[in-house]
């Protein structure tokens, strides 16, 4: 085992829990794209465009009412598509870290009148710099949800093949299909090179050792992302592949789709408006 | 380094995703001329390791860990105009499924990570390994170098577009509405951390990764060095032309040796009693015909050398003139090789451009 002195974890620890998070997430996320629920029950495209104007109005929306208004808008279709309140709030407090980070001295360094001073340092805490750090925080809070919203309420597959309703290349969408299928394939192949070295090691390992290793795991992992580009190149000349790509439409437009579509629309223009 | 959505202006994202669609567009123009049908299998799955690799924490000298983004691996193994597309698409699938950076400011990432970051790493890369064997330690420290300039370029791009936000965009007030630190914060804070954790993680991962290549795969460095050969190659080469000007230096040492070497003999020397006695002796005391065959007196004048027995008759020095023969005929010999070299080159260069 490699876990460091005082119960730290490892970096061959730290990688590895990293790789299981990001599968368990893609897992959870189709899990509950798959289930029953109200934006479920839509047409991928209706989301997809539907969500990215709602999020594109949160990012331009600079009134506190309307990124409310757009937050509980995004709580309550995931409360409607069944998607657990655990589940939001592990998107949520890590949004809350990053923008927290950054936002912060935000509040001490933007320039204008001071709301109070700090007992000992005296720093000036501004109004001006809250404001901000407040629009960043909240901003963030609400594009989280509804990208959120977005991935589990809508298969991988799909989510990709309805880029197609926003002019993206059919190549590129066939390259982001296969590009996501081969992370799962590669990750699992990362897991397992760490996984059995770390079972071989006795001991601690230095630090130079330990970056030996990682950097040899991502060497050995760039040969066999070439022998798997090889391999499936093979595979699809096998099966008739000459260069061209195509997609298979699958997507069935029905009623309640417009409807979808004209309510996001609604909300939307609502939000670009009031966001002003 | 990934921008969330709300830090950047609406403005600013769209500018920036119309500053990507042009790479974009000659990326894969570019991408698909050169490798033709097999880009579609080697973009995917080298997008998808860019994304793995991402995850990868590297222990630092410090105590501290940190992730690589795997731009410069990109460039240097896969050229940069490939590189810019697998990078864009990791990024296009971290925004959109894994909430890593914003889909409103994937232009902006993709702009500074993937086509500032990999084009900064092909050129960093390509100017300081130049035509090194793949197997030299030139192209370790290049990569390093590279994808440490690489990362801090695209670190550099990522503060500006920040810095410039409360510039442009904030209330009447002066709150800002979006990324809230001007330029003189925003670039420092930027810089500090990539100039030394960030930075040395791509170092690190950049020149280990090409070190181990040289290790065990080579052939995955030549796709970016065309002009690269085997170190085995080269020392192989310079010890032969260490030999070939040992000979050319040492061949006055022919000029020793007495009488004409058998078989060599000219129609005087049938006619003259002295060479006539040298042919004898030489040939196991069979007596030579009376004068010169007739073939040979015939063919012997059909070709007459410009410069006969080594020997140019502008010079004095029988030696000199015989080391400059050696000379002469060595620079030839290698002129018509190279020559016809870079003819069938050229041929089935072309007739490789014609299958694609």
């Amino acid at each position: 085992m490699t876990a460091s002195k005082g119960g730290r974890r490892s970096v061959l620890e730290k990688t590895l829990a990293e790789i299981l998070s990001t599968v368990e997430r893609a897992e959870e996320a189709n899990r509950s794209a798959q289930g029953a629920g109200f934006l479920q029950g839509f047409d991928p495209r209706v989301k997809l465009v539907g969500l990215l104007l709602l999020i594109v109005a949160a990012a331009s929306g600079n009134q506190f009412n309307a990124l409310c208004a757009l937050l509980a808008a995004g709580i309550v279709l995931a409360f409607l598509s069944r998607i657990r309140l655990r589940q939001m709030a592990g998107a949520w407090v890590g949004a809350l870290l990053f923008s927290g980070a950054i936002a912060l001295p935000a509040v001490f360094l933007t320039p204008g009148p001071a709301l109070l001073h700090l007992p000992i340092t005296g720093w000036a805490l501004t109004t001006t710099g809250l404001r901000s750090a407040a629009f960043l925080t909240l901003r963030a809070e609400t594009t989280v949800t509804l990208s959120f919203l977005l991935v589990y309420t809508t298969p991988s597959t799909h989510l990709l093949k309805a880029l197609r309703s926003l002019r993206v290349p059919v190549t590129v969408v066939v390259l982001a299909g296969m590009t996501y299928r081969y992370i799962f394939v590669l990750l699992q192949t990362a897991l397992e090179m760490i996984e059995s070295r770390r079972s071989r090691i006795v001991g601690q390992m230095e630090a130079a050792d330990r970056r030996r290793l990682l950097v040899s795991s991502a060497g050995v992992l760039l040969g066999k992302s070439f022998q798997l580009s090889n391999d499936v190149f093979l595979a699809m000349q096998s099966r008739g592949y000459r260069g061209e790509v195509y997609l298979l439409d699958e997507f069935n437009w029905r009623g309640r789709d417009w409807v979808g579509l004209a309510g996001f629309a609604v909300a939307g223009a609502l939000a670009l408006v009031g966001g002003r | 380094m990934h921008i969330p959505d709300g830090y950047l202006s609406p403005s600013t994202c769209a500018g920036l995703y119309a500053a990507s669609a042009p790479f974009w567009y000659v990326a894969l123009q570019k991408v698909k001329r050169q490798l033709h049908t097999r880009f579609v299998p080697l973009l995917s799955v080298f997008a998808a390791f860019s994304f793995v690799i991402m995850m990868f924490n590297l222990p630092l000298p410090g105590g501290t860990t940190g992730h690589a983004t795997g731009m410069g691996v990109a460039a240097i193994v896969l050229g940069p105009w490939a590189s810019v597309l697998a990078l864009s698409l990791a990024l296009l699938i971290q925004a959109l499924f894994f909430g890593d950076g914003g889909v409103t400011a994937l232009g902006a990432n993709c702009f500074n990570m993937a086509i500032a970051g990999c084009l900064t790493a092909a050129f960093v890369y390509r100017a300081i390994s130049g035509n090194a064997p793949l197997q030299s330690r030139r192209r370790v420290v290049a990569a390093g170098i590279a994808g440490y300039v690489a990362i801090n370029v695209a670190a550099l791009f990522t503060a500006i577009e920040f810095g410039l936000q409360p510039l442009f965009f904030h209330t009447a007030s002066g709150a800002p509405l979006y990324a809230p630190y001007p330029l003189h914060v925003a670039v420092p804070a930027m810089m500090i951390g990539h100039l030394t954790i960030a930075g040395l993680a791509e170092l690190l991962i950049t020149s280990g990764v090409v070190a181990y290549l040289q290790r065990s795969d080579s052939s995955l460095l030549a796709r970016t060095a065309p002009g690269a050969v085997s170190s085995e190659g080269t020392a192989g080469f310079k010890r032969l032309w260490v030999a070939l000007a040992m000979l050319m230096v040492l061949t006055p040492l022919g000029l020793l040796a007495v009488g004409s070497a058998w078989g060599e003999w000219s129609p005087e020397d049938f006619r003259d009693l002295a060479s006539r006695d040298q042919i004898a002796r030489a040939s196991g005391g069979v007596p030579l015909p009376a004068e010169a065959p007739s073939g040979l007196r015939r063919l012997s004048s059909v070709w007459t050398a410009p410069i006969p027995d080594y020997a140019p008759p502008v010079l004095k020095s029988t030696s000199f003139g015989y080391a400059m023969s050696a000379i002469v005929g060595t620079g030839l010999i290698i002129l018509v090789t190279s020559g016809a070299t870079w003819a069938i080159g050229r041929g089935g260069k072309e007739h490789a451009d014609d299958s694609q």
